[in-house]
């Protein structure tokens, strides 16, 4: 699900050899079949739970988690379900709110019941932000705060050296009681990003803030009726604190309600999960709590007839069904009331035609509406804008990137930016498609401390910027990878070493004695400026060593005037060697002696 | 690997272990023991205090008169309290990188080690532990600025005078190092160098260590932490509780596997069974209650006063005592009670539950929505025209040397019908009533603290198994008021290291191995070569780069081309300059084979003579011997470099390179 769409999301990530299901939800634009994600792809026969390592919700709106207690349930999946605590305290209730319109409201059968709900959120297991979730031994996830609404994360994946981040739902702007979404540069191979406002880059939040106020005053001054469709937790609380703030500073007197008795409900969860609102909120929350609002009060259907001006917040959000809907048809019809949708519709849904501009519309019953009243858009959804997505990749700097929650088309405008502004490959794989990357992880070894000290020791050379070569053996028995010095891997492996030496004869003209020419030699070496850093001994025996090579002299047997150098050194000196005999064989400088 | 021991009080603990090049401060307790030395700090005037006579020496001297002052058969400093500090000296503290918090009764000193010793690090915790360890020292510097007091003893600090002082002054330690307390401003500053980490969360310093806090069941937000590289693994273990209160338990699994654990913060009453006290404790205060006297309930604002609240709640009605006040006094009574509500992620499996409904997690919302329990910020204001008596209070401090509790034992102290319960564990009953007496009023001790006792920690030990343990000399033998009680001591194998104030220990592991990363590129130009069954073997020549304690095997750079430039300086001038190594040679040459191969590189001339260890074979032209044993091969020639490689390289062919 929600690929080239938005609703249902439900993404299938295979991670070096585990198997994630991000999200599990519902489409809001069907009423059959294709409301639920198709999980036959998944696997045609075996059962879910071996072949899935885990599921992961990134938040509670039912497109993200509505398809939750079918999935686990009814098709059977007794797996671990990850979620933040917010979400798994709120999950339960939308998704109790959905099945009774469901099942109760459109008479509707063979859908999940109340207990399958219940065994359903049995299975999850709750996650703090940060925390680094050990699935199993391989594999690990990790929450990320993404500030869509109450709960809501992004998840990093990670098995191995190889991760996959997937967004969920984000903000990249801090609102009026959620913070921004934030991720620190993980690098994932993957970045799963959803993409709902791909082509929108919008204005500064103050800027919508005022208009939606200025708006709603302009209706209620002329005695108009203002409705405000929206769901339950999220932007609601959002446009309460806005409302509730401006009704204080202008000392209105206009009536707000707020429909539905989920809102008190509601209100209660922001105040016990006030942590993860925004830092102002959070800071003041013992003097003034900002979810207990003064001038909004309950909603009764009754008063949908009143006369007079008012605001109403009703739900759900997409004039699909429920209370606002029925709000809807009664205002509809009088050019002095307003509709404000502050948040995105999906196709199908009453609020996605009139934002298209439709003004007649086909009710049940053939019967046809009439929209008189005024439209208005206002994107409030806190979903990050085509501007916030880069930001986000900026931050995360990921290897590729996944275009998910989006429409087709503003996908590949983005796609083009992202590939574009980033050098990464972009995709946007619709449902059922499956995209396959290729990662080339490093692998990891143990390297044992002798030989990186000893390696270390080196590049603290003066020459410190010269790539320090490095020689060891890598030693590969039953999985493990160590890389050892060659001395040590020989005795490990109970091998003796085999010594590879050269003795070259180097014929000196020089009637001198013996030790004489011998401290000509050294002389001469000692004078080499490219030998500065090498130790050049004249030694009590006669001899003479730079490092660890031997040279010594002795007379020719048949001419008196030569004098044999004898060169000696191993292969693992094989270049100074081979240079110390080049050197020798051009023959000493005049003695100055 | 070394840890700096810079407290002695094994509750309060303070240590620097460094690790891997990292300097890391585990907790910083502030010892505050010091102040029962001190005359309590009134809120109102008391002629008692003010009236106490000034001490005098045996030869009658009086020139400490005004400093100490002498109450009861004791001697006590009259002066603004002073703390004892963590050790400053053993180490330069500007070096410590790092510090790790574990729970808000360990972080006290906090400002003192981040303000005034150059601390340039950042400080981890989790949020339940920064915001009630705001509060506490939100209160602690409430309740001593709202007192000023003139006057600053200083006198009787000096050597030469402090040995003439009566026990416990005379062997007080490091007097020269008591402190006063820290302002608001130091305490805000020293709060924001804090960053908040979530359980289970994997924090990277540097790329060398990783630090992970675990649930350690003490408190909200209370926690263990693992110090671990790829090899090493220390535990620091701090103030863990196996009892279920509030906080979510405590994660022992986490702590397997390690090299060392760290062991501090035991229960300081190990003979006390918590859930008894806390039956006690209802006891005494409801028939205190019912014989028309009030209770004073000495206590932190934060912590075991949630649980008490919540033994009320269910207690109060069975009891009949529905009707008696409860107040709880502090500057940040109010805070302290909403912020226990928010942290459902901190809490207990039933709390969390409670919120998912949602409810708040504690009971002690309803009492205060039933008006049975009330807050004041102090006992100024509201709260002097609501109270009624009989009641119960709960304040602070439980030194009782300043906040509101000591207005209450001068109120009350003279009426036997009012008890006062100790629950809190950190001070002596008797050394904190000391200044109050002669007192009619009852006291009872009913320490409650639920942190690990011996029984629990050997059987924890035995679960996570470490190599090594770590821990406060206190806790290798039995108490000192209890000494032949030889279970009140850690047992276990090898013996626990104990460490003293101001000691260092080396701690005992070694690393051998450290994690290194062959780039794919690298990896792909490998040639493993099995060399005994399961074991293949690889040689490696590779350009290592460290970055950020990180290291990465790259391929090496190629050979750059010969510059074809006729001014080119002789091959031979140039020492190699990247001295490659060469690797060793392993294996044997078979002579027959060898002389094979040199005859057919055109070596007409070969002789082969037995020796006693080997052979040698013969060049004759080339006036060039190769002598052949087991595990060496000698070339021997003229220098005729051609033909030197061109054996070498034949040699090479038989032998395996490491």
């Amino acid at each position: 699900g929600a690929g080239q769409d938005v609703g249902r999301s439900c993404i299938l990530v295979s991670i070096a050899g585990k198997n994630v299901m991000l999200d599990c939800g519902m489409h809001m634009g069907y009423n059959d079949d294709r409301r639920f994600p198709d999980f036959s792809y998944i696997t045609q026969n075996g059962r879910l739970t071996d072949f899935l390592d885990c599921v992961i919700i990134s938040h509670f709106h039912l497109d993200h988690c509505g398809a939750l207690p079918y999935f686990s349930e009814m098709v059977g999946y007794d797996g671990p379900i990850y979620m933040t605590h917010p979400t798994k305290a709120i999950c339960p209730i939308l998704l109790e709110d959905y099945r009774k319109i469901t099942v109760d409201k459109k008479g509707e059968t063979n859908f999940f019941t109340s207990q399958m709900i219940k065994d359903c959120m049995k299975k999850v297991v709750a996650v703090h932000l940060h925390q680094t979730v050990q699935v199993d031994e391989e594999l690990e996830i990790k929450a990320y705060y993404a500030g869509h609404v109450l709960g809501a994360a992004m998840f990093q994946i990670k098995v191995g050296c190889e991760s996959v981040v997937y967004t969920g739902d984000y903000n990249m702007t801090p609102d009026r009681h959620l913070g921004a979404a934030w991720i620190d540069k993980c690098r994932p191979d993957l970045l799963i990003s959803e993409s709902t406002y791909a082509t929108t880059i919008r204005d500064s939040k103050r800027c919508r803030e005022r208009d939606f106020l200025k708006k709603v005053h302009e209706t209620v001054e002329r005695g108009g009726k203002v409705l405000i469709p929206v769901f339950a937790l999220g932007r609601a609380q959002e446009l309460c604190i806005l409302l509730e703030t401006f009704w204080e500073r202008m000392n209105l007197k206009a009536p707000i309600y707020f429909s539905t008795g989920l809102t008190e409900k509601a209100n209660h969860y922001y105040k016990l999960f006030i942590t993860w609102t925004n830092q102002k909120i959070r800071k003041t929350f013992v003097q003034r709590n900002m979810f207990e609002f003064k001038h909004i009060k309950a909603f009764d259907r009754a008063f949908a007839d009143n006369p007079g001006p008012m605001v109403v917040f009703a739900t759900p959000g997409m004039l699909h069904a429920g209370q606002s809907l029925q709000i809807f048809r009664k205002w509809a019809g009088n050019e002095k009331n307003m509709v404000i949708m502050p948040g995105y519709c999906v196709q199908g849904t009453v609020g996605h035609k009139i934002l298209s501009g439709q003004r007649k519309l086909e009710m049940e019953g053939r019967q046809i509406l009439e929209v008189k009243m005024q439209v208005e858009y206002m994107s409030f959804s806190a979903h990050a804008d085509a501007k916030g997505i880069m930001q986000l990749i900026r931050q995360a700097e990921p290897r590729n990137v996944l275009l998910v929650h989006g429409e087709a088309k503003k996908m590949e405008f983005l796609k083009q930016k992202i590939e574009q502004e980033f050098h990464v490959n972009c995709y946007m794989p619709a449902n059922g498609e499956t995209t396959t990357l290729f990662t080339n992880p490093s692998i990891p070894v143990d390297i044992s401390l002798g030989l990186l000290k000893r390696e270390t020791a080196i590049g603290l050379l003066p020459d410190a910027k010269k790539p320090k070569l490095m020689h060891g053996t890598l030693i590969m028995k039953d999985n493990s990878f160590r890389l050892v010095s060659p001395e040590q891997a020989l005795k490990e492996l109970g091998l003796a070493e085999h010594q590879l030496r050269f003795t070259c004869r180097v014929h000196i003209q020089d009637p001198r004695k013996e030790h004489e020419t011998v401290l000509r030699v050294y002389n001469h070496l000692k004078g080499q400026v490219v030998l500065k850093d090498y130790s050049v001994q004249h030694l009590p025996d006669g001899s003479i060593t730079v490092e660890s090579i031997l040279i010594q002299a002795t007379a020719h047997s048949e001419d008196q005037g030569t004098k044999v150098l004898l060169v000696s050194w191993t292969y693992q000196d094989e270049e100074l060697g081979s240079y110390l005999t080049a050197l020798l064989k051009k023959g000493l400088p005049p003695s100055t002696s | 690997f070394f840890q700096y021991c810079l407290s002695g009080h094994p509750t309060l603990p303070c240590n620097v272990l460094k690790f891997k090049s990292t300097t890391i401060m585990l907790d910083c307790g502030l010892d505050m023991t010091s102040t029962l030395n001190f005359l309590p700090m009134p809120l109102v005037q008391s002629p008692r205090l003010s009236k106490l006579p000034g001490w005098v020496l045996k030869d009658g001297s009086t020139f400490l008169d005004k400093e100490l002052k002498e109450c009861s058969g004791h001697v006590f400093v009259d002066s603004v309290p002073e703390f004892c500090l963590p050790e400053t000296e053993l180490l330069d503290l500007s070096t410590v990188d790092v510090i790790l918090i574990s729970n808000y009764h360990c972080m006290m000193a906090l400002p003192y080690i981040t303000e005034y010793t150059g601390f340039t690090g950042t400080v981890y915790a989790t949020e339940p532990t920064v915001q009630i360890g705001r509060l506490l020292m939100e209160e602690l510097v409430n309740s001593i600025e709202r007192v000023p007091k003139a006057q600053s003893a200083s006198m009787w600090k000096n050597k030469e005078v402090q040995r003439l002082l009566p026990a416990p002054l005379k062997d007080a330690v490091e007097v020269s190092m008591w402190r006063k307390c820290y302002t608001m401003p130091e305490v805000n500053a020293a709060l924001s160098k804090i960053q908040l980490v979530g359980y289970s969360q994997k924090i990277e310093l540097f790329g060398a260590v990783q630090v992970t806090p675990l649930s350690s069941g003490y408190a909200l937000g209370s926690s263990n932490w693992i110090i671990q590289s790829h090899y090493e693994k220390v535990s620091y273990v701090s103030g863990s509780s196996l009892l279920t209160t509030h906080p979510q338990p405590m994660d022992q699994a986490s702590l397997k596997n390690s090299d060392v654990l760290i062991l501090t913060g035991l229960t300081q009453i190990p003979t006390a069974n918590p859930d008894g006290m806390v039956g006690e404790f209802c006891s005494n205060l409801a028939m205190t209650v019912r014989n028309g006297g009030n209770v004073l309930v000495p206590c932190y604002p934060s912590g075991v006063i949630y649980d008490l609240l919540e033994c009320l709640y269910q207690y109060i009605d069975s009891a009949g005592l529905s009707n008696v006040p409860f107040y709880f006094i502090s500057p940040v009574a109010n805070s302290s009670l909403e912020f226990s509500q928010i942290f459902a992620e901190w809490l207990c499996h039933n709390k969390q539950t409670k919120v998912y409904l949602p409810e708040p997690p504690f009971p002690h919302a309803e009492l205060i929505q039933t008006n049975k329990l009330k807050h004041y910020p102090s006992i100024h204001g509201d709260f002097s025209n609501d109270f009624k008596q009989p009641c119960v209070v709960f304040t602070g401090h439980p030194s009782l040397r300043f906040g509101d509790v000591v207005h209450f034992m001068e109120l009350w102290g003279k009426s036997s019908l009012n008890t006062v319960i100790f629950t809190e564990p950190d001070f002596s009953y008797l050394d904190a009533l000391a200044p109050y007496q002669p007192l009619a009023m009852k006291c009872v001790y009913c320490p409650i603290d639920t942190r690990l006792n011996f029984i629990q920690v050997s059987k924890l030990l035995k679960e996570v198994q470490p190599l090594h343990v770590v821990c406060p000399e206190q806790y290798t033998q039995p108490p000192p008021t209890q000494s032949h009680r030889t279970d009140l001591m850690i047992d276990c194998q090898p013996p626990p290291m104990s460490y003293h104030r101001a000691e260092v220990l080396t701690l005992p592991y070694k690393r051998r191995y450290e994690k290194i990363e062959i780039m794919p590129e690298l990896a792909d130009s490998l040639v493993p070569l099995e060399i005994k069954p399961g074991i293949s073997l690889a040689t490696v020549s590779a350009v290592l780069h460290t970055k950020d304690n990180k290291h990465v095997l790259q391929l090496p750079p190629k050979p750059p081309q010969p510059p074809t430039s006729k001014k080119r300086k002789r091959v031979s001038d140039d020492v190699p300059e990247c001295k490659s190594l060469k690797p060793l040679l392993s294996g044997s040459i078979p002579v027959d084979q060898f002389v094979q191969t040199l005859e057919k590189h055109g070596f007409s001339d070969v002789k082969v003579e037995d020796t006693a260890k080997g052979h040698i074979v013969l060049l004759q032209e080339a006036e060039t011997l190769i002598q052949i044993e087991e595990d060496s091969t000698h070339i021997i020639c003229d220098n005729d470099e051609p033909l030197r490689v061109k054996l070498r390289d034949l040699v090479l062919k038989f032998l395996q390179k490491f």
